[in-house]
């Protein structure tokens, strides 16, 4: 008997109903979903245009990786000449700008390395190295990692030694690694305002013009990659550029302050 | 505080928690039926690769998972071989690793126990003239109950495994998330409370369905002796 219900409770969780509806799979970088934007806009895509959007949730690198596989449908993405190249290369039919936040320093709240003082970002990471504090790198060539190794080519500087420290992981992980060591780390403003475990880190330079991080649509072309839901892909783009996405990513806010300006232009 | 979270998941917690158990339950018993007959052939055979293949088996058991992803996402990618099917980001090639990962475990498990209960049988099953294939059904079958601990040491190995599944089914909310992906999300949130909270899910999960399994297979104790 009791192998009986054990066997029917089974069937039951296999059955489990499936709720069919037309789906896309974007990859996205990371701090479209942990900032929580993406809690925001899924639901309001579905009700307004039908479409379930899976998320693959990735840094840029890999998002841009998987495009050019065919794997996904779309990708948002926030690294400019990569995506560009994406473009050339034909695995993307154009590039959409949606939407902008911007990157900021941060580190331990006590400063050792005196970065709030800096005029521009690659002086406070020239600080930062003058001055051997730790330093987290992202190391994985997602779309921050690569912001960061422009603004250290901008200070002259090749980061090399004990204090700089290439996780090779997502900006959570990288963030949580910076919390416990006490380093400094670059990281969008989005994620780091969401982020839960921020420990005495603070954000201790931001404003510079370089730090400006623009997030694009990339819709993977149906020329190249047969089977992609180009149709869906191009209806999400509708809707990522209309009103409705303005109100809503304009009005995303995180303790009073707002994390990404919509910028998307008309066709 | 953390219980208080996990109750409070309701919804979706509960099919995570599912999708977990739908995808390690099938592995497991997939990897079941290759490695449970697999370990007591090579208890039963005598062949010149049979020490290599011994070797080559319990060396596997420590396969790395995300090697095993790697793999499986590159063959089942729509740049790969087998990217017709459209495999990839779905719980069939979670299920597809997991096995890669378990077979090997199992049958090195089987094995070890159909050898010392193939001693006992041996000179019993030869005089009776069984075939092969004879030989290795009997086992199997008086074996069953020390064959559990192989498949239930399959399942703990894939409930808890996280870094073939990451990679092969993307962690896509409502489609391939699952307890352990959950758990590195919230990890990269920075949302440890609600990370644990899951952690304690997915070890709850795992002793339920060790003491449930031993429940089930009580009942035919009276019969076995």
């Amino acid at each position: 008997m009791i192998r009986v219900i054990g066997i029917c409770a089974l069937l039951m969780a296999w059955a489990a109903p499936s709720v069919q509806a037309e789906t896309l799979r974007m990859a996205v970088t990371t701090s479209f979903a942990n900032s929580g934007l993406s809690d925001i806009l899924l639901p309001a895509i579905r009700a307004d245009t039908g479409l379930e959007v899976q998320l693959l949730v990735v840094g840029t690198g890999q998002a841009l990786r998987l495009a050019a596989a065919g794997d996904v449908d779309a990708v948002l993405a926030h690294a400019r000449a990569a995506e560009d190249q994406l473009v050339a290369d034909g695995h993307a039919t154009h590039r959409r700008e949606i939407m902008y936040n911007d990157f900021v320093l941060i580190g331990p709240a006590d400063d050792p390395a005196e970065i709030a003082q800096a005029d521009t970002a690659a002086g406070a990471l020239a600080r930062i190295a003058g001055a051997a504090q730790p330093f987290v790198s992202r190391g994985d060539n997602s779309g921050t990692h690569v912001q960061e190794l422009a603004l250290w080519q901008a200070a002259g500087i090749e980061p090399q030694g004990r204090w700089y420290r290439a996780t090779g992981s997502g900006m959570g992980a990288a963030l949580n690694f910076a919390v416990a060591t006490g380093g400094y780390i670059l990281s969008d403003r989005a994620t780091w305002l969401s982020f839960g475990n921020k420990g005495d880190l603070a954000i201790l330079f931001s404003g510079d013009a370089a730090l400006f991080n623009q997030y694009a649509y990339l819709p993977v072309n149906p020329d190249r990659h047969p089977h992609v839901n180009a149709a869906a892909a191009h209806r999400l783009e509708g809707w990522l550029t209309s009103d409705r996405a303005r109100d809503l990513i304009d009005g995303f806010t995180i303790a009073g302050t707002q994390l990404f300006t919509f910028n998307a232009t008309g066709d | 505080m953390a219980a208080k979270l996990a109750v409070s998941l309701d919804g979706e917690l509960v099919e995570i928690t599912i999708r977990s158990l739908q995808v390690t339950i099938t592995a497991t018993l997939i990897a079941a039926l290759i490695g449970l007959p697999l370990g007591a052939w090579l208890a039963v055979s005598r062949f010149p690769a049979r020490r290599y293949i011994i070797a080559l088996l319990n060396a596997l058991m420590g396969l790395p998972p995300v090697v095993v992803g790697l793999i499986v996402y590159i063959l089942l990618s729509r740049a790969g071989p087998f990217g017709v099917l459209g495999l990839l980001f779905t719980p069939t090639a979670m299920v597809i690793a997991q096995v890669i990962i378990i077979t090997p475990l199992i049958a090195s498990i089987a094995h070890q126990a159909m050898r010392e209960l193939w001693a006992d049988y041996r000179d019993l099953l030869i005089s009776l003239n069984a075939t092969r294939m004879q030989r290795i059904a009997t086992l199997v079958w008086d074996g069953r109950r020390t064959l559990l601990t192989a498949k239930l040491a399959g399942f703990g190995r894939g409930i808890g495994e996280v870094g073939a599944i990451m990679i092969v089914g993307g962690n896509i909310d409502n489609a391939t998330r699952v307890l352990t992906t959950a758990i590195a999300l919230e990890t990269g949130k920075g949302d440890f409370a609600l990370a644990l909270a899951l952690g304690f899910i997915l070890i709850g999960l795992a002793v339920a369905v060790n003491l449930g399994i031993h429940m089930l297979s009580r009942t035919e104790q009276g019969s076995l002796w």
